[in-house]
């Protein structure tokens, strides 16, 4: 049983068995005979390839792989390279993951566009938007799967990090998606985008409607919009402590970020006396 | 259930002590919220039967625990807390432990023996200061603010040069926190330097 901390999250994507690896045999490994060498090696390079030579356009290179496939037809090493890419912060990639937002697995598709995002190179908002375009009616849950036909979820965060304030007419009609996470996201994003209370107020209402899991979601939502009349609500809401802490946390440092802090403004002061209070 | 557990909790009797103990173990988060404040009302009493029912295989009930014995800040729980906040497995636990390792009320202690516990603390403190988990540094810093305004307070230290030690490590350490990498974790370090600052002014 492990606690729900801020790694809990992140290892869920991490592959389960970790060999001690270096450069050099991560980058060999992308191209072992083994598959699932290949995407620990992805992975691995995500984490701890920054800087080094090769490392960017090998996992290029792996956004093309044909031979590790699921049953389905996905291509888990392509995903894991999309991601890893995304941490890497090299813009060289964006051409290539532009290019795997076309792909025919939708979980490729969805790291490409959140790996876009963090890039942060605004010549993607275009293609971001271009996800958004079919509205509400062409990004419905595939039927039997666990997922939108589209990663619209994906590509509003990456409006988002890449302040695309143009694209809000687009994720407005989320707001009104059957799937609430979808509409969480959208809320999210908007608020992030407009900074109109009225989408902080929206994801602070939600938590009283939703369940359980959804209220999780909902808390990282309200904590990584920055939407500091919501501290109260996170506190109060009632989710594991460790969750409440990480959103916080996320409200805090995104308050911090935008003032640019010599001095502590009072907002914040209180969402660390609510953090406090968690503890 | 909830209910009971409230009417057990205001009732204010000893008696009910291990039943509420019992409670935080149900993974129930609404009555175990109930059964901690009814302990902390309790107080000093809860104490001995909170520590020697600690349950070794759920740490969701330990950490219900260990915010109740935090609250309560009995220094008999000095001895707990130092072992939980080092080396629990469980991150919700050792916050909870590292909060309440600050706020003892020292005053309890025999006059003598007051420095040595506050340098204990203060040890476990600055050593999971360093811990690799943001949440357990930031929980670091609150312990830390807490046991400066002890060490410097005349009625729960001994006044030793001891505890104005403790004060300038604690001031010192920080320092150093200002710059961690978890924008988090600085900001509560200024927090706490700020409120800091009236004890060191001449």
């Amino acid at each position: 049983m492990s606690e729900l901390t801020q790694s809990h999250f992140e290892s869920e994507l991490e592959p389960p068995h970790g060999e001690p690896l270096t450069v050099e045999t991560a980058l060999a490994n992308l191209t072992h005979v083994d598959v699932s060498l290949r995407y620990y090696a992805a992975w691995w390079l995500g984490k701890f390839g920054a800087g080094s030579p090769g490392v960017v356009e090998a996992l290029i290179a792996a956004l093309h792989d044909e031979d590790d496939r699921t049953e389905l037809g996905g291509y888990p090493l392509r995903r894991n390279a999309a991601r890893a890419l995304g941490k890497l912060g090299d813009r060289r990639a964006v051409p290539e993951l532009l290019q795997a937002l076309e792909c025919s697995d939708y979980y490729v598709q969805a790291a490409a566009a959140q790996s876009l995002g963090m890039l942060g190179d605004p010549a993607c908002i275009s293609a971001m938007m271009s996800v958004l375009s079919g509205g509400v009616e062409s990004a419905q849950l595939m039927p039997g799967r666990p997922h939108l036909a589209k990663p619209v979820e994906a590509a509003m965060e990456a409006l988002e990090a890449l302040r695309a304030t143009e694209a809000a007419a687009l994720i407005e009609p989320f707001l009104q998606h059957p799937v609430p996470r979808v509409q969480y996201a959208a809320a999210r994003s908007l608020y992030v985008l407009t900074q109109h209370p009225a989408y902080g107020e929206r994801l602070v209402r939600s938590l009283s409607e939703a369940d359980l899991k959804l209220r999780r979601k909902l808390l990282l939502d309200l904590g990584a919009s920055g939407y500091l009349p919501g501290a109260e609500a996170i506190a109060h809401a009632s989710v594991e402590n460790s969750f409440k802490m990480i959103a916080l946390k996320s409200l805090l440092e995104s308050n911090l970020k935008q003032t640019n802090p010599v001095a502590l403004s009072p907002a914040a002061t209180q969402v660390m006396t609510l953090m406090d209070a968690l503890l | 259930m909830v209910a009971a557990v409230n009417t057990l909790a205001t009732s204010g009797l000893e008696a009910g002590i291990p039943t509420l103990i019992a409670v935080l173990g149900y993974n129930n988060p609404e009555a175990a919220s109930v059964a901690v404040e009814g302990l902390i009302r309790l107080g000093d009493v809860a104490v001995p039967p909170l520590i020697e029912q600690l349950d070794e295989y759920n740490y969701g009930a330990r950490a219900y625990s260990f915010r109740a014995l935090a609250a309560i800040a009995d220094p008999r729980a000095l001895e707990v807390l130092l072992s939980t906040a080092e080396t629990d497995f469980a991150p919700s636990v050792r916050r909870a432990a590292a909060k309440g390792l600050g706020s003892l009320r020292w005053e309890k202690l025999p006059k003598g023996d007051r420095a040595i516990a506050q340098d204990r603390a203060l040890q476990t403190l600055l050593t999971i200061s360093h811990d690799p988990d943001w949440a357990i540094r930031y929980a670091a810093i609150v312990g830390l603010q807490a046991l400066a305004i002890a060490s410097s307070n005349p009625s729960q230290s001994s006044q030793s040069q001891l505890s104005s030690a403790i004060l300038e490590r604690i001031l010192e350490r920080l320092t150093a926190m200002a710059d961690d990498p978890d924008l988090a974790v600085q900001a509560r370090a200024w927090m706490a330097q700020q409120q800091l600052e009236h004890l060191t002014a001449p």
